[in-house]
């Protein structure tokens, strides 16, 4: 083909680069159709020019093919800004959005105070240690806060009010049985505390998949839309703790010599309350500044998943060598398996940031090696787990980490071998993403029979 | 005559699967097919065939291969999968049910006078 073609062709293909929702193989696919489309016409007897625009015409506004390839991919596409999205918030209604978070923030933190002070004590006159139940139920306060700001959020769409429903069931089961279970007022054991305090919001995080993913729950996109939206969240939630922690130290250091009774106060009140306002502002941030994290939270978990493989392959070789020095104690236990659920969010993080197939290969098998590793390890903690159970007999705390890693363990198996059929081409990487997406519930249910059933269960001891 | 957009987009999977099912082919061939078995009636801009592809690729009912054209330029190439066979076969049942069904209903309705007055 000639110069003019070929010039026109450069300059479509140019075009084609600007939205980057079309990977550069795609539009060499494009190109490919074109070529053959103009050869075609060209052999009708048309010139050059009448042959190039009328492929370009038949192949169609490249705008509507990079929002249809946007959708093909939105299950692993960060970048849908680059496309002109209707959905995008004005600055205004993005505006009324940090105002309802700080509104439901300041109601949430007020509520955690009074909960706080009139159950454990204000600062500096503890009234008592409290009842997990409490402690439960202070957990809960954020993960409504953030509950009720989404469903607030999305109060426009339709089916709004069985989502609200929907939404609120699990955290009023969770807050009723808190409440008026047996761990209330009778049980005392030390373990009940740290085990409620850990599974209620983890419970309750049930409400604010429902309240983000409303009607369309069943939908495997829109569930990882959710685990995006819970993996930001966290990523500014942690920001906006490293910074509220150098203003409160700085705070305390100058505070200090001034009015020294005041620190307690500082730390409880002040220090608690910016905390479960930060939980709604954090989600505020992730819907409003959604182009800065989006694009950071893919380059984080390319660094970390080979990094998170190292660390699981290393150790797991470590314990299988070596063997465990002394039996896994509890806080270990809760350290390992907070590795596990990291290794679990960096490989649906890495396939919901996947672009072209090979170039992430390398990322594929990383992901793969952490998996592997993160069996072994809690393979070896569940046959400790057994082995303390049939020694020393069935405890809540026992029962719960069983069950935990019971459930770790099998969505951990077919995750690997899902992953392993997906390198050698046997699987597409739509059945791995489908297995983690159904298998999410899992934890939450589990999370709340923990915190409901136990209590009912195990309630003498 | 125009085929409404919704029908073409809903016709297109099956279409696809089916037109790759019989030998394995690249893009434009595909549309070339398309329209030659349509004789021109069934028509979408040819671009959306690329997104549908991929998307059909992604769960797994197809496979990419990248090749050579005669002339010597790179081609992507698909062939059908296992998955990709069932899918048709699934496709294929609940098509036949809809225009049986279609069928009936405008058969049975062709038969009666146009202002029909029931007894």
């Amino acid at each position: 083909m000639s110069a003019v073609l070929e010039t026109r062709i450069a300059e479509w293909r140019a075009q084609l680069r600007v939205p980057t929702a079309i990977t550069a193989e795609e539009a060499e696919e494009l190109e490919g159709h074109l070529r053959d489309e103009a050869a075609v016409l060209l052999a009708a007897g048309l010139d050059e020019d009448e042959a190039f625009l009328i492929a370009i015409r038949r192949l169609g506004a490249i705008d509507a093919i990079s929002a249809e390839f946007a959708r093909t991919n939105s299950a692993r596409l960060w970048k849908q800004l680059v496309l002109a999205a209707p959905t995008t918030p004005d600055s205004r209604s993005a505006l009324t959005g940090l105002w309802w978070a700080l509104g439901i923030g300041l109601v949430a933190a007020a509520s955690f105070q009074l909960l706080l002070g009139s159950v454990i004590g204000w600062p500096g006159a503890t009234t008592g240690p409290g009842t997990p139940a409490a402690y439960g139920l202070l957990t809960l306060i954020p993960v409504a806060a953030l509950t009720i700001w989404l469903l607030v959020r999305r109060r426009d769409e339709a089916s709004g009010r069985r989502r609200v429903l929907l939404a609120l069931t699990p955290i009023l089961l969770l807050t009723i049985g808190l409440a008026l279970g047996p761990l209330g007022p009778r049980i005392a054991g030390g373990e009940w505390f740290a085990l409620v305090a850990l599974h209620a919001p983890i419970a309750a995080w049930l409400s604010v998949g429902l309240a983000d993913v409303g009607a369309a729950w069943r939908d495997v996109p829109r569930r990882m839309d959710f685990v995006r939206f819970t993996g930001e969240l966290a990523i500014y939630f942690t920001l906006l703790a490293l910074g509220g922690g150098v203003l409160f130290g700085l705070t305390s250091a100058i505070v200090a010599p001034l009015a020294p009774a005041a620190l307690p106060w500082l730390a409880q009140v002040g220090l608690g309350s910016c905390a479960v306002v930060a939980v709604p502002v954090s989600a505020w941030l992730v819907t409003a500044k959604q182009s800065i994290i989006e694009n950071l939270a893919p380059v984080l978990a390319r660094i970390f998943l080979p990094l998170v493989a190292l660390v699981c392959l290393g150790a797991a070789a470590l314990y299988l060598v070596g063997g465990a020095q002394r039996g896994f104690d509890r806080e270990f236990m809760i350290v390992l398996d907070v590795l596990l659920v990291l290794v679990l969010g960096l490989v649906l993080y890495n396939l919901s940031a996947r672009g072209t197939r090979r170039a992430t290969r390398f990322f594929d098998i990383a992901g793969l090696l952490a998996i592997f590793g993160a069996l072994v390890l809690d393979t070896m903690l569940l046959l400790d787990l057994i082995d303390r159970v049939g020694d020393y007999g069935w405890t809540a705390n026992r029962v719960a980490a069983l069950g935990l890693n019971l459930l770790l363990v099998v969505v951990l198996a077919v995750a690997a071998a899902l992953s392993a059929l997906q390198l050698g081409g046997r699987t597409p990487i739509a059945a791995l993403e489908r297995w983690l997406m159904s298998t999410l519930p899992a934890y939450s249910i589990w999370a709340a029979v923990v915190v409901l059933v136990h209590p009912l269960v195990f309630g003498t001891g | 005559m125009r085929i409404d957009k919704d029908l073409v987009a809903a016709v297109a999977t099956p279409l696809v699967l089916s037109i790759v099912a019989d030998s394995p082919s690249y893009g434009y061939a595909i549309l070339a097919r398309v329209r030659e078995l349509s004789a021109g009636e069934l028509e979408w801009s040819d671009g959306m065939l690329y997104p549908l592809l991929h998307r059909l690729e992604e769960l797994g009912l197809l496979t990419a291969e990248w090749g050579r054209s005669p002339e010597g330029r790179r081609r992507k190439y698909y062939s059908i999968t296992r998955a990709g066979t069932r899918a048709i076969a699934q496709q294929r049942a609940q098509w036949s049910t809809v225009t049986a069904t279609l069928d009936r209903l405008w058969q049975r309705s062709a038969g009666q006078p146009v202002l029909g007055v029931t007894p």
